[in-house]
């Protein structure tokens, strides 16, 4: 296989059950997409654009009320769907194949014991290697992340935020596993520690050659790390594309406003707000989800969902204002003849 | 006429350590800054996490007193403001937005209630008619309506509607100054934008001062007449905002500047494509 990672119509929702009543949020709804190998694919949306529900499950960390309802996760290093595997296989993927960077760095540190311990608790079992060999593997690595290996005697609040994270970011490569997902890892941080960690980031997924989902909001942090960039909107991928592509030639509607709403130093155009709110998914808008909100709407997107399509190679767009369907194309064509020849 | 607020060497000391081995540090390190009352400003406080910029904040908002130095605002040291209808007439005129709209409201409490309060102690509202009608009109400033929000608990309404909402509350007694932290780095960007927009209305319209304390560059830039820069607690450069942002002097700005993340990166990271 090519792909790193292959999602296919991946159907996640949150769904309960009280009373009788029978609630489902949709809150990943039919989402497909490929990571390749050594690449870093980078996920943007807002809130409850289902980003962070998308990696829970990616990352085999979900748990009732939400479930898989539908599609398949397969990556390279396993022989089967990930939600075919049991426990124990999980298990032994876990941190070694697969690993995580997490928003906050105490998600992954224990305050109560030292970072010392954080390694060999994660690390150590999956590597094989005698203590003294491991210690040694241990210490390279941190001074390659500019951390000082007498860090590992500290406990985490004796430690910078920045510092954790770069911690957190250790642990999560230490076992050059082939995945990594990162989750929103700088948002937390101070702006001049941001640029480090980002670089840093960059430079050991490059070094490691791991293939890596990077997950958040902020358009500028891609900027500096996702080679290829998939934004998300209530639940659905609706575009994707190079990174550098994507924010020089936005194609969505949502994607255009976005990037043009991004204040620059030295810019003082005034900048528009888009209207409305993000639709509730427990209840989505009928035909495409941001017709609500979209100036370029028309009477085909309140009816049908735009599927995500090839707009040009390497790109794709969920829009019928950029890949008209053929009914669309065939009620323009109507209009466009009854203009040119009115009916008498 | 009275500078609308003056700063004047102020500190804040706190203490860390028990009882052995007490040391103390400045969180505030002898600041000093004037709003002006004739024309209407956005100052923009810009700080990273630790530089002391909510401590500044809460000075003003008199929620704690500096260590040295003095806040006056009108004319009036707000660290004499003893009596209730002082501190009343005080705080009708300063008020505050928070960073977290959904921090600011209680899950439990309809929005509303807030809003009828604030017309109710800071507006003089007596009457049902007279509050309801007090916050529709403060609410419709923000691009909202009672209508929309009446009833409503903070889960219901989002990120923004909520931020939006917490402005309208500050509008209701038509205060001189709002003290706003951090008040759009919770609010999604496709949001941003409006909010941000909204301060620029305040000032010009209304003709409302705003202090405006972020850690975000970029919207300092956009909407900020004057900016302070601290570090520590000190001030290390101040100005006007075009000027100090663009070509920043302090070692400190500088880093700042240079480390603003920015789209056009993509071109240069991505340069092998």
């Amino acid at each position: 296989m090519d792909a790193a990672l292959s999602v296919r119509n991946l159907r996640a929702y949150y769904v309960t059950d009280y009373f009788g009543v029978r609630r489902e949020v949709r809150a990943v709804d039919d989402v497909t997409l490929s990571v390749g190998k050594n690449e870093i694919y980078g996920i943007a949306g807002e809130s409850s654009c289902g980003k962070s529900t998308f990696i829970k499950t990616v990352a085999a960390a979900i748990r009732p009320p939400l479930r898989v309802l539908g599609g398949s996760i397969k990556y390279s290093f396993l022989d089967r769907d990930l939600y075919d595997l049991d426990e124990k296989k999980l298990s032994d993927i876990r941190w070694k194949q697969l690993s995580c960077i997490p928003q906050g760095s105490m998600s992954v540190l224990n305050p109560v014991r030292r970072i010392r311990e954080s390694f060999q608790d994660f690390a150590f079992p999956h590597m094989g290697l005698d203590r003294s060999e491991f210690g040694k593997v241990v210490n390279r690595h941190l001074e390659r992340l500019h951390l000082q290996p007498t860090i590992l005697s500290s406990y985490p609040h004796e430690l910078s935020g920045g510092m954790r994270q770069r911690v957190a970011i250790a642990l999560a490569t230490v076992c050059r596993p082939e995945f990594i997902i990162a989750d929103e890892p700088t948002t937390a941080l101070d702006v001049v520690v941001q640029k480090d960690v980002l670089a840093l980031i960059l430079e050991t997924q490059r070094e490691i050659g791991s293939s890596m989902i990077f997950v958040t909001h902020d358009l500028t942090v891609h900027a500096n790390i996702s080679d290829r960039l998939g934004i998300m909107y209530a639940g659905r991928l609706i575009e994707e594309g190079p990174t550098r592509d994507v924010f020089r030639d936005p194609m969505h509607p949502y994607t255009r406003h976005l990037v043009a709403s991004l204040p620059r130093i030295g810019d003082l155009t005034a900048k528009a707000a888009l209207t409305g709110t993000p639709p509730n998914l427990a209840q989505p808008p009928s035909g495409c989800r941001f017709h609500p909100r979209c100036p370029l709407a028309t009477d085909i997107c309140r009816q049908a969902n735009p599927e995500l399509t090839t707009a040009v190679p390497g790109r794709r767009v969920a829009c019928y204002a950029v890949t008209p369907s053929p009914e669309a194309r065939a009620m323009t064509n109507h209009r466009m003849t009854n203009d040119r020849f009115p009916p008498s | 006429m009275s500078p609308l607020l003056s700063i004047e060497h102020v500190t804040k000391t706190f203490a860390r350590g028990g009882v052995f081995g007490r040391t103390e540090f400045a969180a505030v390190d002898d600041v000093s800054f004037s709003l002006e009352s004739a024309s209407p400003e956005i100052f923009a406080i810009i700080g990273e996490s630790g530089s002391g910029k909510t401590t500044l904040a809460r000075m003003i908002l008199s929620l704690e007193s500096p260590s040295a130095g003095s806040i006056r605002f009108l004319g009036t040291d707000i660290s004499k403001l003893r009596s209730r209808r002082d501190r009343l007439q005080f705080m009708q005129k300063v008020q505050p937005i928070f960073q977290s709209p959904s921090e600011a409201f209680n899950p439990l409490k309809r929005v509303d209630r807030y809003l009828f309060a604030s017309a109710h102690h800071f507006a003089g509202h007596r009457t049902r008619g007279g509050r309801e009608a007090a916050a529709d009109e403060a609410l419709k400033k923000v691009g909202l309506s009672l209508a929309e929000v009446q009833g409503r608990y903070p889960h219901e309404l989002s990120g923004g509607q909520l931020q939006r909402t917490a402005i309208a509350r500050a509008l209701i007694s038509s205060p001189a100054l709002i003290v706003a932290d951090e008040p759009v780095s919770m609010v999604d960007a496709s949001l941003r934008m409006s909010i941000v927009n909204l301060f620029k209305t305040l000032r010009d319209q209304l003709r409302v001062s705003i202090i405006y304390i972020t850690h975000d560059l970029a919207t300092a830039y956009y909407i900020s007449d004057r900016v302070l820069i601290l570090q520590k607690g000190k001030v290390v450069e101040t100005g006007p905002a075009r000027q100090v942002l663009s070509e920043p002097r302090h070692p400190y700005t500088v880093r700042l500047r240079e480390s603003i993340l920015s789209l056009d990166d993509a071109d240069r990271i991505h340069a092998d494509g």
